[in-house]
């Protein structure tokens, strides 16, 4: 029972890797972009898979119910999104930039203008 | 009532000031008050240490919430010392930086850079003052996220690419750090550093703390530039505004250091992972190709603030190189080099703003005869060089002496025998300055030029003085970095 009690943490592994991934081999700003996010998601799918407790409910107290899931590990992801929010929104403020001044934004072509510039 | 306080204002005066700049506007205004927020954040700070120095750790309880549930602000003998060190640096940039800036960013963009550089303050302040693991990671993405809004307002194009790049790895290493966070939860149920303390050692053994550790250090790693990690630095140091790289080469590498020693010593203070796992072996390899490679690296460099910026990813090689002895020694030479190398680093950043204020370049073939054209700024470049090659009677003497003791106290006489190679190599690359700027002819034809303004020339001094002041009379900043290492080990010794 190891591997499917482990699935989400297997999920995490394959989106973190290939959001890793993207982001080193993607010539392309917007798709580095688009695998950081990947990348930044499965570290908010692990800590909510961690805080989830078996048969445990949402943490509102009631009668009817004894066990609740850990919920300061959805709380800490909150403020993770919303970081990783800001994050995306200025790495696409500085691809919009970028374009403007090199007029792509492919990696290897940026990369020899700034070398025929220097 | 406001003593007991301090703390909390140490972070909240600065967060809040930094939306009141994009409130004010006009670029005067703005400088005035953010140059008074930041001696406010100096006070607080100084304040804060004499309160430790009086009473010992400082434990604060931000909205009442009771450790280890809510968040704790915790400060000892090291975050007092690190607040001292931005907080100082932040308020000394600070009159250097409204001639430069009004040059160097355009008008209309001049009160967002004081908003970005109040907030890169508070969460550099915030990095260091908090006791809290998961927080700690927040005032890292504060401080990161308005770092690379600062470089990108660079002059140069490349200043943006740089700022992504930047982006790019501080992002990938501030999300390795929250895994590793996130690991240790899952073992132990807290987030407090002082309560993980006490929690690790009984589930030191397993795998998943293994790879808390691996994955917390190669994500601060990234942050501190650690070689090989440290390519996004060379380029964002490079482009950025001049009074920027002042202020992120003089503090935000150095932040990056204290989280390590936090991690290490006190995090994992209780349990031998550091030692075992042969992590200290690691860095200490890393550290020194580091340190011979990017000094020699730097020695090939056309753009002075690219050479200085390969020369910072070489330095911090020295304060890893102290951390990875695990000795008293060898903290109190990384901590006081923390604290002297954002004196000199400063200095020569700030030399070199100088003169992109009166020539618009930092190429090394710009430099011929500079030693006559601003003789107060090359004098100055001249003594923070000396410090960084370590002459003896300035600040970077005392941190390699420390460096050099804590090898020897180990036998490793070949580690001391490097670290007397390597500052060889940073002979070169400052003499290389130093011969074009003073025995090249002014070339001719080049127009008359005057030296920076006072208020560009005061900061640089005061850096520069204190490189030799601090150098001179070492016991004050060496008996706090030794009680603060003495303190960090605890009964390792």
């Amino acid at each position: 029972m190891e591997f499917p009690g482990h699935f989400n943490y297997w999920i995490v592994i394959v989106m973190m890797m290939a959001g890793f991934y993207v982001v080193i081999s993607q010539g392309n700003l917007v798709k580095k972009v688009v695998g950081l996010n990947i990348f930044q998601v499965s570290v908010f799918v692990f800590y909510i898979s961690m805080g989830k407790v078996d048969g445990g409910t949402a943490p509102i107290i009631h009668p009817d119910w004894t066990t609740y899931t850990n919920p300061v590990p959805s709380v800490l992801i909150l403020t993770a999104i919303v970081v990783g929010v800001a994050t995306t929104a200025l790495a696409l403020a500085l691809v919009v930039r970028i374009r403007r001044a090199f007029g792509t934004i492919e990696d290897d072509e940026i990369e020899a203008q700034e070398e025929a510039q220097s | 009532m406001i003593s007991s306080n301090l703390p909390a204002l140490q972070i909240v005066i600065p967060l809040l000031s930094a939306p009141i700049c994009v409130i004010l506007r006009d670029r005067r205004i703005v400088w005035a008050f953010a140059q008074l927020i930041t001696l406010f954040a100096f006070g607080c700070a100084v304040a804060l240490t004499v309160q430790v120095l009086q009473t010992g750790p400082i434990s604060y309880e931000i909205g009442n919430w009771q450790a280890p549930w809510g968040i704790e602000y915790r400060i000892d003998l090291l975050n007092a010392f690190m607040l001292i060190i931005v907080s100082a640096i932040g308020a000394i940039t600070m009159p250097y930086a409204r001639v430069s800036v009004a040059k160097e960013i355009p008008q209309e963009r001049i009160y967002l850079f004081y908003t970005m550089y109040l907030l890169s303050m508070t969460g550099l302040l915030g990095i260091a003052i908090t006791g809290d693991a998961f927080n700690l990671f927040v005032f890292l993405e504060i401080s990161a996220l308005s770092s690379y809004v600062l470089i990108s307002l660079g002059e140069d194009r490349r200043a943006l690419t740089a700022a992504y790049r930047y982006l790019v790895m501080g992002t990938l290493g501030a999300t390795f750090y929250i895994i590793g966070v996130g690991l240790m939860y899952m073992m132990t149920g807290t987030l407090n550093m002082a309560d993980l303390v006490g929690r690790l050692p009984g589930v030191a053994h397993t795998t998943t703390i293994l790879a808390a550790l691996a994955f917390i250090t190669c994500g601060v790693s990234l942050k501190l530039a650690l070689f090989p990690l440290h390519l996004w630095l060379p380029n964002a140091y490079a482009f950025a505004p001049s009074v920027v790289t002042v202020f992120l080469a003089a503090t935000a590498t150095k932040v990056s250091v204290y989280v390590l020693l936090r991690v290490f010593f006190t995090i994992f203070g209780g349990v031998d992972l550091f030692i075992d796992s042969h992590l200290a072996d690691i860095l200490m390899a890393l550290a020194l190709v580091g340190m011979f490679t990017m000094s020699a690296v730097a020695i090939y460099q056309k753009n002075l603030k690219r050479m200085l910026a390969f020369s910072s990813v070489a330095q911090i090689g020295y304060m890893v190189l102290g951390i990875s002895f695990v000795s008293v020694l060898g903290l109190t030479g990384t901590i006081i080099h923390l604290f002297n190398h954002a004196l000199m680093k400063g200095a020569l950043f700030m030399a070199l703003g100088c003169i992109v204020f009166r020539t618009g370049s930092v190429d090394i073939k710009d430099m011929a005869g500079m030693g006559r054209r601003m003789p107060v700024t090359m004098a100055a470049f001249v003594v923070a060089g000396l410090s960084m090659i370590g002459v003896p009677l300035t600040v970077g003497f005392v941190s390699k002496w420390y460096l050099v003791l804590a090898a020897l106290e180990q036998d490793a006489w070949w580690i001391a025998l490097l670290v007397l190679l390597s500052s060889l190599l940073a002979v070169v690359y400052i003499w290389r300055v130093i011969e074009v700027a003073y025995f090249r002819p002014v070339p001719e034809g080049a127009p008359p030029i005057k030296e920076a303004p006072l208020s560009m020339l005061l900061p640089m001094w005061l850096l520069t003085g204190g490189a030799v002041f601090f150098g001179v009379h070492s016991t004050l900043t060496v008996d706090i970095a030794r009680a603060a290492a003495t303190f960090l080990l605890g009964d390792r010794q």
